[in-house]
C-alpha cells in the first residue's frame, strides 16, 4: 500500500516538469541515443552542443535549454518523444531526425501544433513535395539528390552499366530512384535487402557479380556500410566491379571500414576540407572539444541547424511567439553555413553544391575524406513543383 | 549455373552458422528445459571478447580461443549466479528472466565498449576469395566457417553419442529425474552443459564477426531463427537441429536470391522488388508452421518423456 | 483472505481512481504529455489483458499476440487511405478481420502444444509482419500515416485527447468486464479445467481444443480493438507493431502484473511502461537497471506483482 503510493509519488513528480515559457528558448531534439545506430545520435548531439558553446549556449539574448530524446530507430517512439516535447515540454523548435521513416511518422505532430521542426538529415521525398509545410525546415538534402549527383559523376566518367543494392525502406528507394534518373548508362539490376535486419549481403554480391554489370553502386548508413564492404573486398570484387556509394562512408564509419574504404568514391553535400571559415572552425573546435573523434556530415548538418535556429531567434529579439516573423528570417538563410553556398527553395528544402569525395590517408597517417571535385552546383531536388507553398 | 553452385554455396554457409548458435540453445532447452533466451547475448559476447581479444594479442587464433573460454567461463557464471535457481520454474519465468539479461547485457556492452560496434580483422591469408570449381571463386572465410561448422558438429556428434558425459547428457534429456536418482551429480552436469552452450553461442558469434558485424543488439534477431531451427529440428535434438539450419539457410538465401526474379513474371519491377525480400524472410516461418501442423513435435522429437 | 480491504484490492481501486481522474489531474496541471502516455497504457493494457486471458486462464502461451495489434491497425489505416473514415465500418472491420486471422492460425496451432504452440503462433506473427513490410500500396516497411481519426458522428470526437482517453479507458473496463464474465461462466470454467487437467476434462466428454478455439478468438478479436485504438493514438502504422519484440513485451507485461489476475495485465503495463519512460529520463542506461529487476521480480516474486501483493495480505 506505502509503496503504491510512493511509487505513484515519485511518477507524478517525474512527470511534471514545471513548464516555463518565456525566459529560455527551448529546444527538442529526436535522435537514435540507443543501439548501434547511436553513434549517428551521437555526433548529431556533439555538433549541436559545440554549436551552441559557439554561440555562448544564448540566442538572442536568452538562454538555450535542449531536451534530448532518444528514438530507438523506431517510427513509433519517435512520434511519442515528439508528442512529449510538445505538449509536455512546449518547446520552440524540434531539431534531429536521422531516418525518414521516424521523421514521417513523427511530422503531422509537429505540424499540427505550429512547432517548427528542423529536420537535420531525414529527408523523404513527400516532404520536398506533397508533405512540405511552413513549419518545417531542412538543413540536410531530399533523400534523391546525393544519388542523383552519383549518377551524373558516373555518367560523366563513362560508366557503362551497374547494379544497384540498397535497402527496403523510404530512403533506400529514394536513392536507387535517384541514381537512376541520372545515370545514363544501363542498369542490369536492383536489389533490396530487409532493413535493418539483414547483413549478410552474399546472396546479392553474388548476383551483382553475374549480372555483367561493369560496376555497383549501394546505399548502406551505418554499420551495415561497414558489412558491405567488407563482404564486397571479401568476394574479390573490389579488383573487378568498381563500386560506388552514398551515404556509406563517413568519418563514422571509415574507423571501422579501415582500408576497405580506400578508393571508393561517394558524393556528399559537406567534406570536413571544404575551404570556409565557418567549416574550418568547426571542425577544428569538435576535433579539441571531442578528442580523438572527427565531425561527420550528419554533424555538420545538425551545426548548420543550430545556427537556421539562432537566425530565427535573433531576427525576433528572443521573442518566439511571432512564428510568422522566424520563418521569414529562416526562409532567408542568412546564417553561415559549413558548408558555404546554402539557399532554400519554395519548400525549405536547401538549394546546395554537392562534391564528390574520397578516402585518403592523411599527415598523421589516419583515413580520412577529402574532396575531389564538385559534382553539381546549385542543384535543387526534383520535388518542389509538387510543394503547394511558393 | 555456377550462379546456382554458388548461392547454395552462401544458403549452407549460412545454415551451419545458424546451426553453431541453434546446437547450443537445443542442448540447453532439451536437457535442462530451460528457454534462454539470452543465449543470443552470449553470441554477442563472444563476438565481443573476440574482438576485443584479437585486438590485444594481435593474433587471431589466439585471441579466438580466449574469446571462447571467456563465453564459456562467462555462461558458468550466469548458470551458478541466477540461472540455475530457474530450473524447474514455468517457461514464462524463463522468458521474463532472460529477457531481463538481454537488456542487462545490450547496455553493459554499450557502457564498457560504446555504442558504435567493433571490428574483428581478419588474418590476410582468410581475406581472398579462393576458386573451388573452374571459374567459380568463393571467399576464403566463409568456406572456414563451412569447414569449422562441419568440424562442430561431428564433434558434437562424437561427443554426445559416444562418451559418457554424452549418455548423461542423453539420459538427461531423456528423463531427467532419472539420472539425478542414478547418483550423477546433476548441477555439475547442468553447469557443464550450459558452458558448453554458452561457448557454441560465443563460437557462432565470433565466426560470423568478420563477414557480419560485432554490435550491440546483434544476438536478437539471429535468435528468433535458431529457436525456429530447434523447434522445426525437435527440440534437444542436435540431428535435428544440423538438419533443420542447412533448410533454413538454403531457404532463406535461395529465396532472397531467386523469388525476386520469379516475382517480376507477375507483378511490376519494383513492386517486386519491394515484396521480395519481406516474403523471403516469411518462407522461413512457413516452412516452420507447415512443418508444425503435419508434426506437431518437430522433425526429430527428443523420446517421449 | 475474502476481507475486500486487503492490499490487492486496494491498489487495484486505487489504480482504477488513478486511471479516471487522470485527465483532471493533466487539465489542472497543463501537463498534456502524461494523458498522452497514459492513452497509450490504456491501450496497451487492453492488449495485455486479452493476452491474459489466454495465457493466464487458457494455458496457451501466445508469442505472436502483436499480430492482432497490426490487424487492427491496419484495417484502420487501409480502410482511412481509401477514403473509408466512418469508425462504425473501421472498427467492426478491425475486429472481423482479426477474429478471422486467430481463428485460422488457432485452429493450426491449437495441434501443437507447450513450446512448440510459442512458436508456430510466433511464426505466424511473424509471416503476418512480412505481408504488411511487402505491402507497397500501403507504405510497406515505412508504415501508413493515418491523417484523420476514426470518426463517430457526433457521438464522440476522437481528436480531442480527452474523449480519446475516455474511449480506450471505456474498452479497457469493458474488455476486462467482458474477461471476467468468460472467466467465471461455465465456458471459463471448462476453459481452467482444461489448463489443470486435459485428460480428465476429455474424458468427461467436453472437446478441449474447441474450447480452446473459442478462447483464442475471443481473446485475438479483444487484442485488434487494442489495435484499433493504437493505430487512432499514433496516427500511424507500420509492421514494426507486429515485430516479435512487441508480442515479447505484451507477455512481459502480463507476467511482470501477474498471470490469471484481472487486472494484473493492467498493473504490468503500467509498471513497465511508467518505468521505462523514468528510468529513460534518469539515465541513459535504464535497461542496465530494468533488466536485472525483471529477473529479481522472477526469482522473488512469482505471480508477479499481483502475486506479491497477495502474498502480503497473507501475512
Amino acid at each position: 500500500m506505502k509503496k503504491a503510493f510512493w511509487l505513484a509519488g515519485i511518477a507524478a513528480m517525474a512527470l511534471t516538469q514545471p513548464a516555463t515559457a518565456g525566459d529560455t528558448i527551448k529546444i527538442g531534439f529526436v535522435s537514435t541515443f540507443s543501439g548501434p545506430t547511436a553513434v549517428i545520435g551521437n555526433d548529431m548531439r556533439n555538433s549541436f552542443e559545440l554549436a551552441l558553446d559557439h554561440l555562448g549556449r544564448k540566442m538572442g539574448g536568452k538562454p538555450v535549454e535542449v531536451i534530448y530524446e532518444d528514438d530507438g530507430q523506431k517510427p513509433d517512439i519517435g512520434k511519442q518523444k515528439t508528442e512529449k516535447l510538445v505538449q509536455s515540454d512546449k518547446v520552440d523548435f524540434i531539431v534531429g531526425y536521422i531516418w525518414s521513416n521516424v521523421l514521417l511518422a513523427s511530422l503531422k505532430t509537429a505540424v499540427d501544433s505550429k512547432t517548427f521542426l528542423i529536420t537535420a538529415n531525414a529527408g523523404p521525398s513527400q516532404l520536398a513535395g506533397e508533405l512540405c509545410s511552413p513549419y518545417v525546415f531542412s538543413t540536410s538534402w531530399q533523400n534523391d539528390q546525393t544519388p542523383q549527383a552519383m549518377g551524373t559523376y558516373m555518367t560523366q566518367k563513362g560508366v557503362k552499366s551497374v547494379f544497384l543494392i540498397g535497402p527496403n525502406y523510404a530512403a533506400g528507394k529514394d536513392m536507387l530512384a535517384g541514381v537512376k534518373s541520372t545515370f545514363k548508362g544501363e542498369v542490369k539490376g536492383e536489389e533490396y535487402t530487409v532493413w535493418p535486419s539483414q547483413l549478410d549481403f552474399s546472396a546479392e554480391l553474388t548476383k551483382a557479380k553475374n549480372s555483367g554489370a561493369e560496376s555497383i553502386f549501394v546505399f548502406y548508413p551505418g554499420a551495415a556500410g561497414v558489412q558491405f564492404l567488407n563482404q564486397y573486398a571479401q568476394a574479390g570484387l573490389k579488383q573487378t566491379m568498381p563500386l560506388y556509394t552514398a551515404f556509406t562512408i563517413d568519418e563514422l564509419s571509415l574507423p571501422l571500414q579501415k582500408d576497405n574504404a580506400i578508393g571508393v568514391p561517394g558524393a556528399q553535400e559537406w567534406v570536413n576540407d571544404l575551404p570556409n571559415e565557418e567549416n574550418k572552425r568547426f571542425v577544428a573546435d569538435y576535433r579539441k572539444k571531442y578528442t580523438g573523434k572527427r565531425p561527420s556530415f550528419y554533424g555538420a548538418q545538425t551545426y548548420d541547424a543550430a545556427s537556421l535556429i539562432n537566425s530565427a531567434v535573433v531576427a525576433v529579439k528572443g521573442d518566439t511567439s511571432k512564428k510568422d516573423e522566424m520563418k521569414a528570417a529562416m526562409q532567408k538563410a542568412t546564417f553561415k553555413s559549413v558548408r558555404g553556398s546554402f539557399k532554400f527553395g519554395n519548400n525549405h528544402m536547401p538549394i546546395q553544391n554537392f562534391y564528390l569525395q574520397d578516402v585518403v590517408k592523411d599527415a598523421d597517417g589516419q583515413l580520412s575524406l577529402k574532396t575531389v571535385a564538385t559534382i553539381v552546383k546549385d542543384d535543387q531536388d526534383r520535388f518542389h513543383q509538387k510543394c503547394p507553398m511558393k | 549455373m555456377l550462379v546456382v553452385v554458388e548461392q547454395f554455396l552462401n544458403g549452407l554457409q549460412f545454415g551451419l552458422l545458424l546451426f553453431l548458435l541453434a546446437a547450443g540453445l537445443t542442448l540447453v532447452f532439451g536437457i535442462m528445459d530451460f528457454v534462454n533466451l539470452a543465449h543470443g547475448s552470449l553470441y554477442m559476447m563472444g563476438a565481443y571478447f573476440a574482438a576485443t581479444f584479437v585486438a590485444w594479442t594481435n593474433s587471431f587464433i589466439l585471441g579466438v580461443f580466449m574469446a571462447l573460454g571467456a563465453t564459456l567461463l562467462l555462461g558458468v557464471v550466469l548458470e551458478f549466479v541466477a540461472l540455475r535457481h530457474l530450473y524447474g520454474r514455468d517457461h514464462l519465468d524463463h522468458v521474463l528472466a532472460t529477457f531481463g539479461l538481454i537488456l542487462f547485457f545490450n547496455d553493459a556492452v554499450r557502457l564498457i565498449w560504446g555504442p558504435a560496434g567493433l571490428v574483428l580483422p581478419l588474418p590476410s591469408w582468410l581475406t581472398m576469395p579462393v576458386q573451388i570449381l573452374p571459374g567459380v571463386y568463393y571467399p576464403a572465410y566463409r568456406l572456414s566457417i563451412i569447414v569449422v561448422a562441419l568440424l562442430v558438429a561431428a564433434l558434437l556428434y562424437w561427443v554426445v553419442m559416444r562418451t559418457r558425459v554424452g549418455m548423461l547428457i542423453r539420459a538427461g534429456a531423456s528423463n531427467r529425474e532419472m539420472i539425478g536418482a542414478l547418483g550423477i551429480n546433476i548441477k555439475l552436469l547442468f553447469t557443464l552443459v550450459f558452458g558448453l552452450g554458452a561457448a557454441l553461442a560465443g563460437l557462432a558469434g565470433l565466426m560470423q564477426a568478420p563477414i557480419l558485424t560485432v554490435q550491440i543488439g546483434m544476438g536478437e534477431n539471429i535468435l528468433i531463427l535458431a529457436f525456429v531451427i530447434i523447434v522445426i529440428g525437435g527440440i534437444g535434438s542436435i540431428r535435428g537441429a544440423f538438419l533443420a539450419a542447412i533448410f533454413v539457410g538454403l531457404i532463406d538465401t535461395l529465396g532472397r536470391a531467386f523469388l525476386p526474379d520469379l516475382l517480376r513474371m507477375v507483378l511490376s519491377s519494383t513492386a517486386a522488388s519491394t515484396a521480395a525480400p519481406a516474403l523471403s524472410s516469411m518462407l522461413i516461418y512457413l516452412l516452420m508452421a507447415i512443418v508444425l501442423v503435419v508434426r506437431p513435435e518437430g522433425l526429430f522429437p527428443a523420446a517421449k518423456r | 483472505m475474502k476481507s475486500l480491504l486487503n492490499p490487492r484490492n486496494a491498489v487495484v481501486a486505487l489504480v482504477i481512481a488513478g486511471l479516471l481522474l487522470l485527465p483532471v489531474y493533466s487539465a489542472v496541471s497543463g501537463n498534456l504529455f502524461i494523458l498522452t502516455m497514459f492513452t497509450r497504457i490504456v491501450i496497451l493494457a487492453l492488449a495485455a489483458a486479452s493476452l491474459n486471458l489466454i495465457m493466464g486462464y487458457g494455458g496457451m502461451m501466445s508469442f505472436g499476440h502483436a499480430a492482432y495489434l497490426g490487424i487492427g491497425g491496419y484495417a484502420v489505416g487501409i480502410l482511412a487511405f481509401e477514403g473509408i473514415g466512418s469508425g462504425f465500418i473501421q472498427w467492426p472491420v478491425a475486429l472481423i478481420a482479426s477474429a478471422l486471422f486467430a481463428l485460422v492460425i488457432g485452429s493450426l496451432s491449437l495441434r501443437t502444444r507447450g513450446v512448440y504452440f510459442i512458436m508456430i503462433t510466433l511464426a505466424f506473427a511473424q509471416m503476418a509482419y512480412y505481408v504488411a513490410s511487402a505491402l507497397s500500396r500501403y507504405g510497406a516497411d515505412d508504415g501508413l500515416t493515418i491523417y484523420k481519426r476514426s470518426s463517430f458522428g457526433p457521438l464522440v470526437d476522437l481528436s480531442n485527447r480527452t474523449q480519446f482517453y475516455y474511449v480506450c479507458l471505456a474498452c479497457l473496463f469493458g474488455g476486462i468486464y467482458l474477461i471476467r464474465r468468460i472467466v467465471n461462466s461455465r465456458f471459463g470454467l471448462v476453459l481452467q479445467g482444461v489448463r489443470s487437467n486435459e485428460q480428465r476434462m476429455q474424458a468427461i466428454g467436453f472437446n478441449a481444443n474447441r474450447y480452446r478455439l473459442v478462447c483464442f478468438v475471443i481473446s485475438g478479436t479483444i487484442c485488434g480493438l487494442s489495435g484499433a485504438l493504437l493505430a487512432n493514438n499514433t496516427d500511424f502504422v507500420s509492421p514494426a507493431v507486429m515485430y516479435w519484440t512487441r508480442s515479447g513485451d505484451l507477455m512481459v507485461m502480463v507476467i511482470l502484473g501477474g498471470m490469471g489476475s484481472l487486472f494484473g495485465p493492467v498493473i504490468g503495463t503500467i509498471v513497465f511502461l511508467v518505468l521505462e519512460e523514468l528510468l529513460s529520463q534518469v539515465t541513459e542506461y535504464w535497461a542496465l537497471i530494468m533488466g536485472p529487476l525483471l529477473l529479481l521480480i522472477v526469482l522473488f516474486a512469482r505471480g508477479g506483482i499481483m502475486g506479491l501483493l497477495g502474498r502480503f495480505s497473507r501475512g
